[in-house]
C-alpha cells in the first residue's frame, strides 16, 4: 500500500559539505523560541551584504519558489549541533532532504522534528540532479514502500533504518516512547548508585 | 572476542532496548548552556514533564556572552534574554549554574574537566558538537540537538544505536613545536571531513600516550570535524593524576574503587575495529588550514595546493571554491600571507598549557602593527592561573587584548567578529565560510603558530623561529 509522506517541487542545491553555519548563521541563534527561522535559512548565500536577495542562489530562482524537497550532495549538515538548522529548513517548507550522506547530529535532529532524510548512492544522486536539469521536478515520497516517485512510473528506491521509519510513520513522541522504560531507568539508577557510588 | 573501549562503556550504559537496534542509554553528565537549551525547557514545561536528575545536570553561560565585561547586558537584548532564560530555568529546576558572575564560569568543555565533572567510563552529552572533548578521559561524549536535550532532561537517557569503531594510532614521538592541534589537523587532513561519519574514534599510540590531559582534550575536541560521533582515549595514570582532588572527582572514600574501575577501561587486545588508520607522529609538521573546511589543511612549509592536484573531482571543486573565498592562489606559501586578526581561545585551545605555549613564543616581543590580536581564556580558573603566572602581562605588554572567558570569536555569536575579507589566524576548530563573521577568512593553527603570526604580522613556521628575544621554548 502506498503512503505518501511528502510531495512537491524539488530544489537542487549542488554543494558538498554544507555545514550548519551555512544553513543558519550564528546571529539567529540567540532566540529562545523554536519558530521564526525560515527567513534565516542559508542567510549568507540567500542575501547579499546589502540585504537584497542574491539572484544567483538557487533558492531565489523563480522556478524553485514553493519547493518542498531539497536535493543536495554529500555530508550535508556537518559542523555545529544547532537544531536551528533543521528548524530553519522545515520552517522554510522542506520536510524531505535527499543527499548522498548526512552528518550524524544533523540527521538525528531532523528526524526528531519529523523530517525524512534520504541517503542515496552518488550515482543515484547524480541521476536525480540530471533530472532536475531537464526542468522543475515534482516528486512524491512513498515512505512505506521506500520509494521516490519521479512521475511517469519512474521511481528510485531508498534504504532507511527501520526504527527511524517507524517513528516517522507513527509520529510517536520519542520522549514518551522512552518513558515506557521508566521502571528500567529507576532500576538502572539503583544499580549505578550501588556499583559506582562516586557518580552520584 | 574482545570488546573496544567504546563498546564496553556503551554496553554498561544500556538501560533497556526500545525496539529493533535502538537502545536506551543512561547519561551520567548532562552539560547545558544558554543557546541550545531554552527551547528544551519550554518543551518540557509544555508537556508537563520535570527534570529527572537535576543533580546530574550542570549549566554554564559561554556562547553568546560578552568577553569584554561580565554582564548580561553587554551582549545585546536578545542575548540577555537568553542568559536570563537559562538562569530562570536552572533556578526553577534546581540545576547548578555557573553563571556569568561565577568565578569559575567558562566554556562548557573547559570547565567540565576542570571541575572534575568529566570522568572515565561516563556517557556525557551536551547540546554542542564539541562535547567530543570529554572523550579525552575515556568517556563516550557527544553533541546533541535541542530535542535530545529535552529528552535527556526528562529521562536522563537517550535512544542510541551502537556506532562503528575506528582506531587512529599515532606512532612515534612528536617533534618540538608540533602540538596536539597539529596532530588532529593532520588526522582530519588525511581522513577528510566526513571520514569519521558513523564511527566513534579511539586515539592511541605512543604520541597520544605522551600527551597531557589538556593536549588530549584538544585532540578529541576536533573528532567531530572529521564527522566522528565521538573520539576517545583510554584513561591512564595521566588521567587519574589530573582528576585527583578536582571538586567533583570521586572523594577519598571512593577513590581507590573508582581508579580500579577506570583501569578496566581499555580496548581488549583481541578487539576488532571496523576501520584502522595509522599515522607516523614523528613526520607531522606544524599545520595550517588553507580552505573552508578542516580537511583543507597543509604543513605550514607546503604550498597551497592546486585544485587540479586532487584526483577526486568533488575535492577539486571544493578546493577551487575555497581558494576563491579565501583569496588565495595555488602555489602560494602561507608564510608570505599577512594576517589581520589573531584569535587565541575556544574550547579547542584556551587552556593554561595553550596560553603558556603562546606566551613562550611572544616573550618580550610586540604584536605587529595593523594586527588585532586577542586572547580569550577558556575559564575563570584559566584566567586567574594565567594572571598568577605572569602570562597575562606577557600578552598585554605585547599588545594583545586580554579578555573574560567565553566562546568569543570562534563563532562570533557575541561582538567578537572578523570583518569581511579579513584573514584570521585562529586556534579554534572551524574554518567554515562566514564562521567568524560574514566573509571572514579563517586559518586554523596551534596557539604557538597563532602567537608567532601575531608577532610577525604574517604566518610563520613556528619550528623555524629563534627564541633570542627573551622568549623561551
Amino acid at each position: 500500500m502506498s503512503q505518501i509522506f511528502a510531495k512537491g517541487l524539488v530544489c537542487p542545491l549542488d554543494k558538498n559539505n554544507v555545514d550548519t553555519d551555512q544553513i543558519i548563521p550564528k546571529q539567529f541563534l540567540t532566540s529562545v523560541s523554536r519558530d521564526g527561522f525560515a527567513e534565516a535559512l542559508f542567510f549568507d548565500w540567500r542575501y547579499q551584504a546589502d540585504g537584497s536577495a542574491n539572484p544567483d542562489f538557487v533558492l531565489n530562482e523563480p522556478q524553485y519558489q514553493g519547493a518542498a524537497i531539497l536535493l543536495t550532495r554529500a555530508n550535508f549538515g556537518c559542523g555545529s549541533s544547532r537544531e536551528h538548522a533543521p528548524w530553519a529548513i522545515q520552517q522554510y517548507g522542506f520536510n524531505v532532504i535527499i543527499a548522498e550522506s548526512f552528518a550524524d547530529i544533523f540527521f538525528n535532529n531532523s528526524v526528531n522534528n519529523g523530517m525524512l532524510l534520504i541517503s542515496l548512492s552518488a550515482s543515484n544522486i547524480e541521476f536525480l540532479f540530471n533530472r532536475c536539469k531537464q526542468g522543475p521536478q515534482q516528486w512524491q515520497i512513498d515512505l512505506a514502500n521506500q520509494e521516490i516517485l519521479l512521475g511517469n512510473n519512474a521511481a528510485v528506491g531508498f534504504n532507511i533504518d527501520q526504527d527511524v521509519k517507524q517513528r516517522l510513520l507513527s509520529g510517536l513522541d520519542f520522549i514518551g516512547a522512552s518513558e515506557t522504560l521508566s521502571p528500567q531507568i529507576t532500576q538502572y539508577e539503583a544499580q549505578r548508585r550501588q556499583n559506582t557510588p562516586w557518580l552520584g | 572476542m574482545g570488546r573496544t573501549l567504546y563498546q564496553k562503556i556503551y554496553q554498561s550504559h544500556v538501560v533497556g532496548s526500545l525496539n529493533g537496534s535502538t537502545d536506551l542509554l543512561f547519561v551520567d553528565r548532562h552539560l547545558i548552556h544558554e543557546v541550545t537549551s531554552p527551547q528544551a525547557f519550554s518543551g518540557l514545561k509544555l508537556a508537563g514533564r520535570k527534570v529527572r536528575r537535576p543533580d546530574l545536570t550542570f549549566a554554564t553561560m559561554d556562547h553568546n556572552t560578552s568577553t569584554q565585561v561580565r554582564s548580561y547586558d553587554a551582549a545585546g537584548e536578545t542575548s540577555r534574554k537568553q542568559l536570563e532564560a537559562l538562569a530562570a530555568n536552572c533556578a526553577e529546576n534546581g540545576i547548578e549554574l555557573l553563571d556569568l558572575y561565577h568565578p569559575d564560569q567558562g566554556i562548557v568543555h573547559v570547565i567540565g574537566p576542570e571541575l572534575g565533572l568529566t570522568q572515565p567510563g561516563m556517557v556525557i552529552v551536551c547540546g554542542d558538537s564539541h562535547t567530543s572533548t570529554h572523550g579525552a578521559f575515556g568517556a563516550i561524549a557527544f553533541g546533541i540537538g535541542t530535542s535530545e536535550v529535552e529528552h535527556v532532561l526528562a529521562t536522563q537517557t537517550l535512544p542510541q544505536q551502537m556506532a562503528k569503531t575506528l582506531k587512529v594510532e599515532v606512532t612515534g614521538k612528536l617533534s618540538p613545536f608540533v602540538t596536539p592541534k597539529d596532530v588532529i589537523l593532520a588526522i582530519i587532513g588525511k581522513l577528510g571531513t566526513a571520514g569519521g561519519n558513523g564511527y566513534v574514534a579511539e586515539f592511541c599510540g605512543e604520541a597520544i600516550r605522551g600527551m597531557t590531559m589538556e593536549g588530549r582534550m584538544t585532540l578529541c575536541n576536533m573528532s567531530i570535524e572529521m564527522g566522528a560521533k565521538a573520539g576517545l582515549i583510554a584513561p591512564d595514570d595521566t588521567t587519574f593524576a589530573y582528576l585527583k582532588g578536582k571538586p567533583h572527582a570521586p572523594k577519598a572514600e571512593h577513590w581507590d574503587a573508582a581508579v580500579s574501575y577506570w583501569q578496566s577501561l581499555y580496548s581488549d587486545a583481541d578487539a576488532s575495529f571496523d576501520k584502522v588508520v595509522t599515522i607516523d607522529g614523528s613526520q607531522i609538521k606544524p599545520q595550517i588550514s588553507w580552505g573552508t573546511n578542516p580537511e583543507q589543511v597543509i604543513a605550514v612549509n607546503e604550498p597551497v595546493p592546486a585544485p587540479e592536484s586532487f584526483t577526486d573531482l568533488i575535492k577539486a571543486d571544493a578546493a577551487k571554491r575555497a581558494l576563491t573565498y579565501m583569496g588565495l592562489e595555488a602555489g602560494q606559501k602561507l608564510t608570505d600571507i599577512k594576517v589581520d586578526v589573531v584569535f587565541i581561545g575556544s574550547c579547542t585551545n584556551s587552556r593554561i598549557e595553550d596560553l603558556r605555549a603562546a606566551a613562550a613564543v611572544v616573550g618580550s616581543q610586540k604584536v605587529a602593527s595593523g594586527v588585532r590580536a586577542l586572547v580569550v581564556p577558556g575559564s575563570g580558573q584559566v584566567k586567574r592561573q594565567a594572571e598568577a603566572e605572569g602570562l597575562a602581562d606577557v600578552f598585554k605588554n605585547a599588545g594583545f587584548e586580554w579578555r573574560e572567558p567565553g566562546c568569543s570569536m570562534c563563532l562570533g555569536m557575541n561582538d567578537d567578529r572578523v570583518d569581511a575579507g579579513q584573514r584570521c589566524a585562529s586556534t579554534s576548530n572551524r574554518n567554515f565560510e562566514g564562521r567568524q563573521g560574514r566573509g571572514s577568512r579563517t586559518h586554523l593553527v596551534s596557539p604557538a603558530m597563532a602567537a608567532a603570526a601575531a608577532i610577525a604580522g604574517k604566518f610563520v613556521d613556528v619550528s623555524q623561529i629563534s627564541f633570542s628575544e627573551g622568549a623561551q621554548a
